[in-house]
């Protein structure tokens, strides 16, 4: 029983942890963290339905031809003007996490689709994203303005508690 | 065993000297081929966009921690590096503590400044190891130039080659200074398929890892559809015979510190004809030479001696 009890409890954990990766999918009206690649930053508290309101519902700023609404990319536009919703509009489901393992890049190099050959990894793809747009409205473009350093980003990046000490400098240069 | 007289050696050293042109000429053919070498088929590269960095040095960070660099003197997230200049007004250069460092160029007309990242290129062929004399460099098939540091004597002559001047040297250690440098990660991560370290952390997507040969055709894909967005050059596709690390730009390459006057010759083009002959006079001239003088002066030593028999 007991044992039962803690297996119902470890699913229950597993769902909530995988929850925000597949939350996004159906995501209209809500806020939802992501946090599948937190490591040296945490994950972004994003507020989904406020960038909603921000693209004027216009979804193909963000997620291409995945979200019903005609495409804004150019080149899109060939192959996916009339595209209905794709099965899964969460930038993870095309975007990779590795994009450059071995695996990976023998399969993109047998992709015969020429803007699907080389598409930015998961990270790069939230940054270029977020970036572009936040540059031209205003919104925060800091590192830290969206995720907060972990410890380990702090060891990372040698700063915070890391930070070097004074008089360990090297003369050359 | 043969009497050596007169004949015999004119003979011996003509033969000597026929053997010796035909081996110089095989040389010849063999580093003219060297010269159309090109790269290794299959060897990976990597695709640097320039339009796309931010210069957050997330890039510098990450190779300090994979390469198992000393502390560095500012912290990663300090951009007042960008201020610093070496004499002359350069901007930061690679040392023995950072394989690669990242720099800031203001350009007229741009909007935001431009981050340009500099590490070794991994040339097809290198420089580097064209002028080491203990062999200490290697290009490997998967692209990376990488070197013994067991074997280096310290003489930096490769930093004075690098047309990039990438090699970086230890100053600091007093008792075995050898010369440092970006590995492309061969050892932890680029032999077992694995893209360098800076490029799996850049969060912008600057860096595109890859064969090269697909790198090139993606390059020139975004110079045709994006009119007007780049820079109709791939910096790396032809400099100097090729190199892994190839670069686009929105911005002229000269106003950001790339030199656009490499050629596209490999830098061993130079030197080839010059170094095929250095083992003949080295190993033929003393001993052809020798014997000329033993031979012109047997006569009078002759003569010397036979008063006493």
């Amino acid at each position: 029983m007991g044992f039962k009890k803690e297996k119902r409890l470890g699913l229950a954990a597993f769902i909530a942890m995988a929850a925000p990766l597949v939350l996004p999918i159906s995501a209209k009206g809500e806020v939802f963290e992501l946090s599948s690649l937190a490591n040296l930053y945490e994950g972004v508290s994003f507020d989904h339905d406020m960038h909603i309101e921000a693209v004027e519902n216009n979804c193909s700023l963000c997620h291409h031809h995945t979200a019903g609404t005609p495409p804004e990319d150019q080149t899109c536009i060939p192959c996916h003007k009339n595209s209905p919703e794709a099965e899964s509009p969460a930038c993870s489901s095309c975007h990779l996490i590795e994009p450059f393992s071995s695996t990976n890049l023998s399969i993109s190099e047998k992709n015969p689709l020429r803007h699907h050959k080389v598409k930015p990894g998961l990270k790069a793809a939230f940054h270029l994203n977020c970036m572009g747009c936040h540059q031209e409205t205003g919104g925060p473009v800091g590192c830290q303005d969206c995720h907060a350093m972990t410890e380990k980003g702090e060891k990372f990046y040698n700063t915070g508690q890391y930070t070097p000490k004074a008089g360990n400098e090297t003369a050359h240069h | 065993m043969k009497k050596l007289n007169r004949r015999n050696f004119i003979k011996g050293s003509l033969a000597g000297g026929i053997a010796a042109a035909t081996a110089a000429g095989k040389a010849k053919n063999a580093s003219a081929a060297g010269g159309d070498f090109g790269g290794y088929p299959d060897s990976m590269g990597v695709l640097v966009d320039l339009t796309k960095c931010v210069g957050c040095r997330t890039c510098e960070a990450a190779c300090n921690k994979e390469q198992g660099l000393p502390e560095p003197d500012k912290p990663f997230d300090d951009y007042s590096v960008f201020d610093e200049h070496r004499h002359g007004g350069l901007p930061r250069r690679t040392t023995e503590k950072a394989y690669t460092v990242v720099n800031r160029y203001k350009v007229e007309g741009r909007e935001h400044p431009l981050f340009r990242k500099i590490q070794c290129n991994h040339c097809n062929e290198p420089a580097c190891l064209t002028s080491c004399f203990v062999n200490a460099y290697t290009k490997t098939p998967e692209g990376a130039v990488i070197y013994n540091p067991k074997v280096c004597v310290g003489c930096r002559t490769c930093m004075i080659a690098c047309p990039f001047y990438v090699p970086a040297y230890s100053y600091s250690s007093p008792i075995n200074p050898v010369v440092k440098k970006c590995i492309m990660c061969y050892d932890t991560r680029l032999k077992f398929g694995r893209p360098p370290a800076c490029v799996e952390s850049c969060p912008q997507g600057v860096m595109t890892f890859g064969k090269r040969k697909n790198l090139i055709a993606l390059a020139h894909e975004k110079i045709e559809g994006n009119p007007g967005k780049y820079v109709d050059h791939l910096y790396g596709e032809h400099e100097v015979g090729g190199t892994s690390w190839m670069y686009l730009s929105d911005v002229p390459f000269e106003e950001i510190g790339f030199d656009t006057h490499l050629g596209k010759e490999p830098i061993i083009s130079y030197v080839k004809d010059f170094l095929a002959i250095v083992p003949m006079v080295l190993c033929i001239w003393p001993a052809l030479f020798t014997g000329f003088h033993l031979l012109s002066t047997r006569k009078q030593a002759n003569q010397e001696e036979s008063p006493k028999a």
